[in-house]
């Protein structure tokens, strides 16, 4: 999305392609035109990225004036559709309404019907759900799911959630100290893990469909401060699986099975440990 | 000692708030956020206490500890009235009760230093002396896992993880026999979380605890507790062990809470049959007439909108209150 302020973030090196283009190149102009109108974006936390002094109808039709070149009547028009869509019931009235009117629910659908109101090809979703109930998290992640399959819109995920990951995502990647640690198509992630980090975290929540009181496993300690990363493998100071060479080198990742990939040098080790633990 | 050996017993206990409107603060209503709960809890027993925001989990807990003065029943600990109790021997029994916060980042004052957040409770109860007080705090670093020469660092210096064991230390001073716990790993990482419920769990075992465990994550919930009781705007609506809670969940609310917790696992989670609730939890101020669950219930029938259900037992300890059982 190139959100990040510069200074202090600089994106030193690497490619990000989006739809055969590369969004690291193009002018900060382009970028305007592609932000919000094909690639959008959901965050954490609706109550502080909603405006709290403009009513909801003008905060969503300020994307599609800027975006499709309508009027303020057409934009507000279309507003009131997107709230109806994004199942806020009596949107005609709600629309004028102000985000603090609003649950925290009703506000984070109100971003998603910010997030589709240009027809994105993708949707970035940052914790959509972390600061809503279960059954509003519920909500949320059907209404995201059917508008996707509906849309044929693409979605980015980011969880920290491993239910939530099981339930609606067909691929994984798994994040470790600012390194993608394992990549892989969801039922393999989850009943073929082949990273000893993707283990633990799989192996430390309690589940509902498990005796209740099974160990659960620990992952000891915290993870690096991005600064001052271990040599080697940024794990290996947490891991139980852990080599001389892990503590001296860093894993790349490399396939372990279709489209699944690890960044472990024991990778091929995995069902032993498994067994073990 | 109390009877049957419970440590906690809660009879029938409200908690209104007033609500004030106009220039003449007059009161124009009431939040019901308590409304009519009882329990008890055992000696060295975990309950768990899960519901959605706003349901008065929180408020039932602060109720318990005498922080608020409740509006009406009755409180008692170890057979004693709390709710009669004022002052000095109120103070008295507070040290065996004590309460871990949900934001380990709010909760601790940032211009102490850990030594003095975990040691405040001793000198405030006047349960140590001199040199023996370094030790204690000492001795409560360990507890918790963490170094005791970490004593002289301000909060800012600790993770999320450190500073919620901080908040432990500080609840296990005074030498509690009982402790609520809300949402104490809510805010807190994957790895964390687990973390802290190990060490909640091993502490409960070698002190010989009993907790009130507050959390909205049921599968967290389920793991720590022995019984479990689902809350819904300020009423417990179900009430029974852990594992029939999860096996047999009656109440419709109960069976939608379980559906809407997704397994980590795909292939066991698309097996599941899942309710999907509408709309959100009505206001406790003005709450639906009936089952207070009825408008978003897909069981409701006439007789719902009309009447409370009665809250009875079912089974061997298992109470709902649902006209549909």
């Amino acid at each position: 999305m190139r959100l990040i302020p510069y200074p202090p973030g600089i994106i030193v090196g690497g490619k990000v392609l989006f739809k055969g283009k590369d969004l690291l190149t193009v002018s900060d102009e382009e970028m305007r035109h592609i932000r919000g109108a094909q690639i959008a974006m959901i965050f954490q936390e609706p109550t502080t990225s909603l405006n709290p002094v403009l009513s909801v109808q003008l905060q969503l039709s300020e994307s599609l004036e800027l975006h499709r070149g309508i009027s303020r009547a057409e934009g507000v028009e279309e507003a009131v559709k997107l709230i109806k869509l994004v199942g806020i019931p009596d949107a005609e009235r709600r629309a004028a309404d102000y985000p603090y009117q609003f649950s925290g629910g009703m506000q984070q659908r109100i971003m998603m019907a910010m997030a589709l109101s240009c027809n994105p090809d993708l949707i970035i979703a940052d914790e959509p759900t972390t600061s809503v109930d279960v059954t509003v998290q519920a909500q949320l992640l059907e209404l995201i799911d059917n508008l996707r399959s509906q849309f044929g819109t693409a979605v980015i995920l980011i969880t920290h959630n491993l239910g939530i990951v099981a339930r609606y995502v067909d691929r994984v990647n798994v994040m470790y100290a600012g390194r993608l640690v394992e990549t892989g198509p969801t039922d393999a992630i989850y009943n073929a893990p082949r990273h000893p980090y993707t283990m633990g975290l799989i192996g430390s929540v309690p589940r509902l469909d498990l005796p209740r009181k099974r160990k659960l496993f620990v992952i000891d300690g915290l993870p690096p401060h991005l600064a001052r990363l271990p040599k080697g493998c940024a794990f290996s100071p947490r891991c139980q699986y852990a080599i001389s060479r892990c503590h001296e080198e860093r894993p790349e990742l490399e396939e372990v099975g279709e489209n699944h990939s690890s960044a472990c040098f024991r990778r091929e080790e995995t069902e032993i440990f498994e067994r073990t633990t | 000692m109390a009877q049957d050996g419970n440590i906690i017993e809660v009879e029938n206990m409200y908690m209104y708030f007033p609500v004030l409107a106009g220039v003449m603060r007059r009161q124009v209503g009431d939040v019901k956020a308590v409304d009519g709960v009882s329990f008890q809890i055992k000696r060295g027993e975990t309950l768990g206490l899960v519901g959605e925001s706003g349901c008065g989990k929180t408020t039932t807990g602060r109720c318990i500890l005498q922080l608020y003065k409740i509006t009406g029943g009755k409180v008692t600990f170890n057979g004693r009235d709390l709710t009669k109790m004022k002052g000095k021997e109120l103070r008295s029994v507070r040290k065996n009760m004590q309460l871990i916060f949900q934001d380990p980042y709010a909760s601790l004052d940032p211009r102490m230093n850990a030594g003095s957040i975990v040691g405040e409770p001793m000198l405030v109860h006047k349960l140590v002396r001199g040199a023996e007080y370094r030790e204690q705090v000492a001795e409560l670093f360990r507890l918790v896992q963490l170094e005791p020469f970490m004593a002289d660092r301000y909060p800012h210096e600790f993770s999320g993880g450190q500073r919620q064991r901080i908040g432990i230390a500080r609840a296990l001073s005074t030498r509690p026999e009982f402790i609520i716990c809300d949402e104490p790993v809510s805010a807190l990482d994957v790895s964390i979380q687990t973390q802290i419920i190990t060490l909640l769990i091993r502490l409960r075992e070698e002190m010989n605890l009993t907790y009130l465990f507050i959390a909205h994550d049921l599968s967290v919930v389920r793991h720590i507790s022995d019984r479990v009781a689902v809350m819904y705007l300020g009423k417990i609506v179900e009430i029974t062990n852990s594992d029939e809670l999860y096996d047999n969940p009656l109440h419709p609310y109960t069976q939608a809470l379980l559906s809407a917790v997704p397994i980590p696992n795909p292939v066991v989670d698309r097996q599941r049959k899942r309710i999907l609730l509408t709309g959100d939890v009505p206001s406790p101020i003005n709450p639906p007439s009936g089952c207070s669950f009825h408008p978003r219930c897909h069981m409701a029938i006439d007789i719902c909108k009309e009447q409370l259900p009665e809250f009875r037992e079912v089974g061997s300890g298992h109470w709902v209150s649902c006209h549909r059982v």
